[in-house]
């Protein structure tokens, strides 16, 4: 396996509480924090371990978005990626993108740069799809490992444990194969000053949709965004037995 | 005023009058689980011909049957090869793209499980839309609700896709019964659906006598504050006595204390039984977005500053370890 390609998308940082905008359009995005999709850095830190398992020689990451998507493709440099690239959609287009588009625009990158393999978070944490690693493996025909908490090279392939509703299952795939990563593949790690440093010299090479010839038309129409409904304010009980008594009179417990 | 009403109506019965669904059916070779009938009860918002596509390694009749017997279904299409094993997305794709192409259904839904979340995508792909996943609402037959930002935000989204391809929240749509429909079984096309890309090893199920998670009444979850996996069975002991499943917070579930398939949240399992109690959770943003459509919630946590005290219904700040087992004798 000579090349590794990861996805990352600058998302608005885990943490934050996020508010909808009130003209019902979007949420708000200007001067909030933003950062690595939690997912992706997993998919990252897996790819540099197969490279320092010798196992992949180069390592590229990719972004789709505004200018500021350079953030966190330095934050993968800084983690042990090779090189970036980042392919610039913003505005009404960037809020009208889909992970179809994403997928394709992935897709075309991992024939270009001839990868045998790339991983992507299982879902980015702001639209919450779960829908890239899988269609960019549709587009490729390759097959696709999703919900990944163990990755092995075996043989020619790949032996990959996945998360699955009742429990774990194992699959083998062949390469070149896609894979989405889960929150128990890996611990990734922190991108250390040096490392930072270094990473400022990396190369990102910027590219559109139109130079890899994917179009970008929009696939859906955004109706309205809007606050989820608010929960009544509960009561704070004094004692075990009050509660109990509570969720009897409302019929849950007998 | 009702003029506008009356248009939009005519419309809207024009455009269901066409629409037909086909849902794929989840199950385990034997039994058909729960998760279709909501699927199907999503079909029927749709409007249209309901087809329900059964594909298994063998001996998928008995599914077939239960599908067929789903209130609201006109066919099933039952489909058996070893080429299914496993029910790998790269094999079942083939299947449903020939079917697609067979019966040119105008929307292709599932329940959203690890099965359909793999399996979904990689059909809109390749019938080149762009699919809908986790649908929390049908407005039309191109209309649909669903969360973003792990439950922070509504969306509601106009598709401009010929063929809908969605997954929809179990929760949020109501199981058809199950002995009213009088679906005709029949076969789905022929065709070599065997992949060579991903071959199916082997699966570690986690085994419980507890009602599944995803369709319990009563969830007990426990968090960081359990400490152990082993204090997890304080919260065995309520959950048996109550009849209850038990879940997880990401915490728990990273620290071992329990199996990774009783994680409740944005990544876990979407959960909203009548009665969920929380132990030892403090209510991340993540967690809550797993459990906040519960009917009523309880919180247990020393904390009283804890932020799932916010959500909760009825709050007992607490020492877990002393008010659970009070509880579970109580009981």
């Amino acid at each position: 396996m000579s090349r590794v390609l990861v996805g990352v998308k600058r998302v608005i940082d885990y943490a934050v509480k996020i508010r909808v905008k009130p003209d019902k359009t979007g949420v708000v995005t200007d001067g909030i924090k933003h950062s690595m999709n939690p997912f992706d850095e997993i998919a990252v830190e897996e790819a540099v371990k197969l490279k320092e398992k010798k196992i992949a020689n180069e390592i590229i990451a990719v972004s789709v978005g505004p200018a500021q998507s350079q953030e966190v493709l330095r934050t993968a440099l800084a983690m042990g990626v090779d090189r970036g690239i980042h392919i610039e959609v913003s505005g009404k287009d960037y809020e009208l993108l889909q992970p179809l588009h994403i997928s394709k625009l992935l897709a075309k990158v991992a024939q270009d740069e001839k990868v045998d393999l790339v991983i992507c978070g299982k879902q980015a944490i702001d639209d919450d799809s779960n829908q890239t690693a899988q269609m960019t493996a549709a587009i490729l025909d390759w097959p696709q490992a999703t919900f990944a908490s163990k990755v092995e090279k075996t043989g020619d392939g790949l032996t990959v444990v996945r998360e699955v509703d009742g429990g774990l299952e194992t699959i083998k795939c062949k390469l070149p194969a896609v894979i989405s990563a889960d929150l128990r593949l890996n611990t990734p790690r922190y991108a250390t000053l040096p490392n930072i440093m270094k990473a400022k010299k990396k190369p990102i090479k910027k590219l559109t949709p139109k130079d890899l010839n994917v179009d970008t038309t929009a696939r859906i129409e955004i109706v309205s965004v809007e606050d989820p409904p608010t929960r009544q304010a509960g009561s704070i009980l004094p004692d075990v037995d009050t509660l109990l008594a509570k969720l009897k009179e409302s019929g849950h417990i007998k | 005023m009702f003029s506008r009403c009356s248009r939009n109506l005519t419309t809207f019965l024009k455009s269901t009058r066409f629409q037909s669904t086909l849902v794929i059916a989840e199950h385990n070779n034997q039994n058909l689980l729960p998760i279709t009938a909501n699927a199907v009860g999503a079909a029927k918002k749709i409007g249209g011909d309901v087809t329900v596509l059964v594909a298994g390694t063998q001996n998928c009749d008995k599914v077939a049957a239960d599908a067929a017997k789903l209130d609201g279904v006109n066919k099933v299409l039952i489909a058996e090869s070893g080429a299914f094993k496993g029910f790998t997305a790269e094999s079942i794709t083939s299947l449903v793209l020939s079917t697609q192409n067979q019966f040119k259904f105008t929307h292709i839904l599932a329940g959203a499980s690890a099965f359909s979340k793999s399996l979904l995508p990689r059909v809109a792909a390749k019938l080149d839309v762009s699919p809908v996943s986790e649908v929390i609402e049908v407005k039309s037959p191109n209309t649909f609700v669903r969360t973003i930002y792990a439950g922070n935000a509504i969306l509601t989204l106009k598709s401009k896709e010929p063929i809908q391809v969605l997954s929809i929240r179990g929760t949020n749509f109501e199981a058809v019964s199950s002995g009213a429909g009088k679906g005709a079984v029949d076969k789905a096309p022929e065709g070599n659906y065997a992949s060579d890309l991903t071959e199916f090893v082997s699966q570690e199920l986690s085994k419980s006598d507890r009602p599944e998670l995803t369709s319990a009444k009563i969830i007990i979850s426990g968090g960081r504050g359990l400490k152990s996996g082993d204090n997890f069975k304080l919260l065995y002991d309520l959950a048996d006595k109550w009849g209850a499943a038990v879940g997880a917070s990401r915490a728990a579930v990273d620290a071992g204390y329990v199996a990774n398939d009783l994680q409740i949240g944005q990544t876990g399992k979407i959960v909203a039984p009548d009665l969920y109690v929380a132990v030892g959770i403090s209510g991340a943003i993540q967690h809550l977005a797993g459990m906040k459509d519960s009917k009523t919630i309880v919180a247990i946590n020393k904390d009283p500053e804890a932020p799932i005290f916010q959500v909760a219904d009825y709050g007992l700040v607490a020492d877990l370890f002393k008010a659970v087992p009070e509880i579970t004798g109580k009981v």
